[in-house]
């Protein structure tokens, strides 16, 4: 990855029925987006504890998703 | 469908015909003859490679002709069965005996040529016959200029082009030259409603269909014109109105109402030109013109009634009747779909859960004989042992290689700790790939399984069975989607999307450590059924559960059975309905395992699916009695009642005996009076509906307007009756009747919003002026009698919604769990629903649902048993405190609050938790884990993540 280029980590974490299952519809259309997401899938946003956005910032994350 | 296809218990025989049918019910024996596919079905892998070095061309029919195909294929990539195919008629070999290219290309050696037909003798002890339907006559297409420009399309053909699967990749291309086309018009009713082709139906799902197709057209092209040609926009199903609006106001597109009369050449376009209304002409320029075709009965319906010894009606489809929808005329043989008459998903799929229940209930004698029941071998225990994990990456043939670098992915999950196994697989869900999954579990003792591959909401079930084979628990599976959410949406990027893959794998395996095997949880079921209605909804749901040999339970609130049927007295085809009233209760009141309790009402229910206990208040005089009812399952059909608006058209109507609603003029023209068909009559269509009090369409007051009208007429020739209508919406066959009652002289006339009749009260009576668009001048009128055709309402559904946690709608109608997969079932396991509770609806479609949420929740008490996904919450409750924040936050009521040696605790119902781990989340002590997805699980999945710069 180019170091001058604006490339942020971003962790997501998705919901198995909506958007996980949205990504998968985006997949499935070929729809194209940047590379810069990584996925935790989880059963519902429901079970998002708040200490789970926490941990990911301090492990370097520039921005969480929560798709719900 | 690929649920269809994996069941054990249900064998598909494609490519075949139906010879004969003998025998009787119960007992038949049906000849079927397989024609060769030329490839054997359990060696192909579907890997495509025949296709691509096949050299022959030719017209792909699966995308209606206007794509290319080779004679060796598959019609698209989640066919059922996933089995490639020779077209006899376009092969080399076949037709000329040369080239046979394909047969050593085939890695697998799945071809074989020396295929014969074959007879198969199947002993069934039903039949039900769903072929669907066909196509309508070219002439009907030719009017409008289909085959001679190529840009005139049916909305089929339309519904390919649409679809990314389709022959532009899912882009809208004119066929003539490929441009992108700026203005489309649809035109409806091309082969219904018209007597040209003999299709005098209507095809009831072309309105709609094709304001999908408008609004997806639209989504792929803002900029893009869309116009509708319509004569009325049939859109009376549930929320259906809603969707029209949307179409209008927020997607733009136009509605015209007018009778499009040609389709020509123009320029480098197409011109057409229409009459509206009140007579004018116009025309108009299109890049492409969509016909919107109606459903015929299939082409060979002949020679199945034939075969199967039933009667067709005079369109060729399925002769049935009003009360026995799904029974044709052959006993024993049920029909299902749109051989009953043209019908939508949410029917289809109805109809077919009926005609299912149906034949199982005749045939309960046999249940369980012939059922081929899966064994696994014992689990061995993982929990103890360190974990010994294999990882897969799959590389979907070139799905996920095309674009990521699989060999290094798979090199890279080869260096994790506690990765004992890895490899990569060309299709990792092929029943090979299952095979060697299993041989390598066994001769690495591996304990953990990680696949890299597509999606676990499609594939994780697959994958588990194989766990399952191989002796180990299936909760010790994880899943990393490198196709969906990478190879696919960075096709641009394969070192970015390689990279992506390593990190989601060294995700995955950092979670997969942690995996614990899950207890798999059954829960048994008590075999009885609640019914909350005893309308016609709730008695044939009675009698069908009963016909399975359930006992079940009529809880209705008033002093006697009927609802709202008791005030029907004829229908449209002429049936006798008080007779089949009367007959229903009769049958109920007879059955011994239905018990009925009258001016009874629900006060409380607790449970879960399987498992429900409910307190019922029954008032006898003066006495009230509370019974205790435990039962597996509900099932909803508190029906609904018409509803009379205070205000018609703007207007407070006095109350008079010279206004009535459609229901009151039935029952006036039932009886014996001697003026009961008074002179003249208007008729008010849509009277607080559509806007008004009532948002949506009733779906069942053109057709009683029309029946009432038709009545009249037969009773005293002479009267006037003037139906004043927004749009009839007289679908499927009662369109017959709508032209039945012009041809007798009722008078419709068209009203819109922004020109509707002015009623005003005159003496005990009504005046009524309205605008006559075929006179084009305003008429003014009073009639003997105005009849409100008046919209249903649901009866009280809010307190029910409270009661179950079941949701409703904007209308205050239930809410079912998936308008087309689950149109019978709440979203709350256990309880199922029917009848005017879900939506306005005939009685004969009532029947149809009430036969399908019976046969649906009689699924659960024929196992005895449910299955609880393993992945649901658990409480450690030596760490609860007890405070409850976990039972009020749960949506599912899946947490209830114990005394557990005096303390108060909180545990799982197993049975009605959802997982979704709202409880986890909010828990104050960490006492709750969700099996699957513990907090250790996520926040090592989230350590694995922030690894990226520290390697």
């Amino acid at each position: 990855m180019s170091k001058e280029a604006f490339s942020p980590k971003i962790l997501g974490f998705l919901c198995n029925w909506c958007c996980y299952a949205a990504a998968d519809s985006a997949g499935v259309s070929r729809y194209q987006y940047p590379p810069n997401l990584r996925t935790i899938r989880i059963m519902c946003t429901g079970r998002l504890d708040p200490a789970f956005i926490l941990r990911g910032f301090a492990e370097g994350a520039a921005g969480i998703f929560t798709g719900g | 469908m690929v649920e269809a296809g994996r069941s054990p218990n249900i064998e598909i025989v494609s490519n075949a015909d139906l010879l004969s049918l003998d025998g009787k019910p119960g007992n038949f024996t049906a000849t079927v003859r397989v024609r060769p596919r030329y490839i054997d079905a359990e060696a192909c892998t579907a890997c495509g490679l025949c296709t691509k070095y096949c050299p022959r061309h030719m017209v792909d029919g699966y995308n209606e002709g206007l794509g290319i195909t080779r004679p060796i294929h598959i019609d698209y990539p989640q066919a059922v069965p996933a089995t490639y195919y020779i077209d006899p008629s376009a092969c080399l070999f076949l037709q000329h005996g040369t080239c046979q290219i394909c047969v050593p290309v085939c890695r697998s050696r799945a071809i074989d040529f020396s295929q014969q037909p074959t007879e198969r003798k199947l002993a069934v002890g039903a039949v039900i016959m769903a072929p669907g339907f066909g196509r309508v006559p070219e002439a009907a297409l030719t009017r409008y200029g289909y085959g001679q420009h190529p840009d005139v399309v049916t909305s089929i053909e339309f519904e390919r082009l649409l679809n990314p699967s389709g022959p532009f990749k899912g882009e809208v291309r004119c066929i003539s030259d490929q441009r992108h086309p700026h203005r489309i018009a649809f035109i409806q009713c091309v082969g219904s409603r018209d007597l040209g082709c003999d299709n005098g139906y209507c095809s009831s799902v072309c309105c709609m269909y094709a304001l999908k197709e408008a609004m997806v057209a639209k989504e792929h092209d803002p900029e893009c014109e869309i116009t509708i040609y319509y004569m009325d926009m049939r859109t009376q199903g549930k929320d259906f109105d809603a969707a029209r609006k949307r179409a209008e106001e927020h997607s733009g597109i136009r509605f015209v109402r007018a009778k499009v009369a040609a389709v020509t050449s123009w320029d480098q376009g197409l011109k057409l030109t229409y009459a509206t209304m009140d007579g004018s002409h116009g025309f108009t320029g299109y890049d492409m013109v969509v016909l919107s075709v109606g459903l015929d009965a299939p082409t060979d319906a002949g020679k199945l009634a034939a075969i199967g010894g039933f009667a067709l009606n005079r369109y060729d489809f399925c002769r049935t009747s009003t009360f026995a929808p799904l029974e044709s005329s052959s006993p024993g043989v049920y029909v299902a779909g749109a051989f009953q008459g043209p019908k939508d998903i949410p029917e289809s799929v109805t109809q077919a859960a009926a005609a299912a229940g149906i034949a199982t209930g005749r045939l309960k004698t046999q249940r369980g004989t012939g059922v081929i029941l899966k064994s696994y071998p014992t689990e061995k225990t993982a929990d103890a042992e360190a974990p010994r994990i294999g990882v897969w990456i799959c590389h979907c043939g070139i799905n996920i290689s095309g674009v990521v670098d699989v060999h290094k992915v798979t090199d890279y999950a080869g260096q994790m700790e506690n990765v004992v196994y890895f490899n990569d697989s060309m299709y990792s869900c092929s029943q090979d790939a299952q095979e060697t999954i299993k041989e390598k579990i066994k001769e690495h003792k591996l304990n953990r399984v990680v696949i890299a591959a597509c999606s676990p909401r499609t594939h994780e079930p697959l994958f588990q069975e194989t766990l399952k084979d191989a002796g180990l628990n299936r909760s010790l599976f994880e899943m990393v989607n490198i196709r969906d959410h990478c190879s696919w949406v960075h096709a641009n990027e394969p070192e970015a999307a390689t990279q992506k893959s390593m990190d989601l794998v060294r995700m995955g395996v950092a979670k997969a450590r942690l995996i614990q095997p899950l207890p798999e949880q059954t829960v048994p079921v008590n075999k009885s059924a609640l019914i909350i209605g005893g309308g016609v909804a709730g008695m044939t749901a009675a009698l069908t559960l009963a016909d399975q040999g359930f006992p079940c339970t009529i809880v209705e609130r008033q002093d006697l059975l009927g609802g709202m049927l008791r005030q029907a007295h004829y229908n449209l085809p002429g049936d006798d309905v008080p007779g089949f009233l009367k007959n229903l209760v009769d049958k109920v009141k007879k059955n011994k395992l239905i018990d009925v309790l009258t001016n009874a009402a629900l006060l409380a229910t607790e449970g879960f699916v399987g498992n429900f206990a409910s307190v019922v208040q029954e008032t006898k005089g003066k006495k009230m009695v509370e019974h205790t009812i435990d039962h597996g399952v509900i099932l909803v059909a508190t029906g609904g009642r018409p509803h009379r608006p205070a205000k018609v058209l703007g207007v407070e109507l006095p109350k008079s005996d010279r206004i009535v609603t459609q229901q009151e003029l039935e029952a006036q023209l039932a009886g014996k009076a001697k003026n009961r068909a008074p002179g003249s009559v208007v008729m008010i269509q849509c009277a607080g509906s559509r806007g008004d009090d009532l948002a949506y369409c009733s779906k069942i007051c053109c057709n009683e307007a029309v029946k009432n009208a038709l009545k009249i007429k037969e009773i005293n020739p002479a009267s006037q009756v003037i139906v004043l209508y927004r749009e009839m919406r007289t679908y499927g066959y009662a369109e017959d009747a709508y032209r039945q009652a012009r041809e007798k002289g009722v008078l419709f006339v068209p009203y819109t919003m922004d020109n509707k009749p002015v009623l005003a009260a005159k003496g005990k009576g009504v005046k009524v002026s309205y605008h006559d668009p075929i006179l084009r001048e305003a008429v003014e009128l009073a009639p003997e009698l105005l009849v409100l055709s008046v919209g249903l309402v649901p009866e009280s559904t809010d307190e029910l919604s409270k009661l179950l946690k079941i949701p409703v709608n904007a209308d205050k109608f239930f809410l079912e769990a998936h308008a087309k997969l689950r149109p019978v079932e709440l979203p709350v396991a256990g309880i199922f629903l029917a009848g005017l509770a879900h939506a306005p609806k005939p009685l004969e479609e009532i029947i149809v649902q009430a036969q399908a949420a019976a046969a649906k929740a009689a699924m659960p008490l024929v196992r005895g048993k449910v299955e609880v996904e393993p992945i649901v919450s658990h409480v450690d409750q030596d760490t609860c405190i007890g405070c409850g924040i976990c039972a009020s936050l749960c949506p599912f009521q899946a947490i209830q609050m114990l005394k557990v040696d005096n303390k108060r605790k909180a545990e799982t119902i197993a049975a009605s938790c959802k997982a979704c781990g709202i409880c986890a989340a909010h828990c104050p002590t960490f006492a709750i884990s969700m099996g699957g997805f513990t907090n250790e699980q996520i926040n090592a999945q989230i350590q694995a993540f922030g690894a990226i710069d520290k390697e």
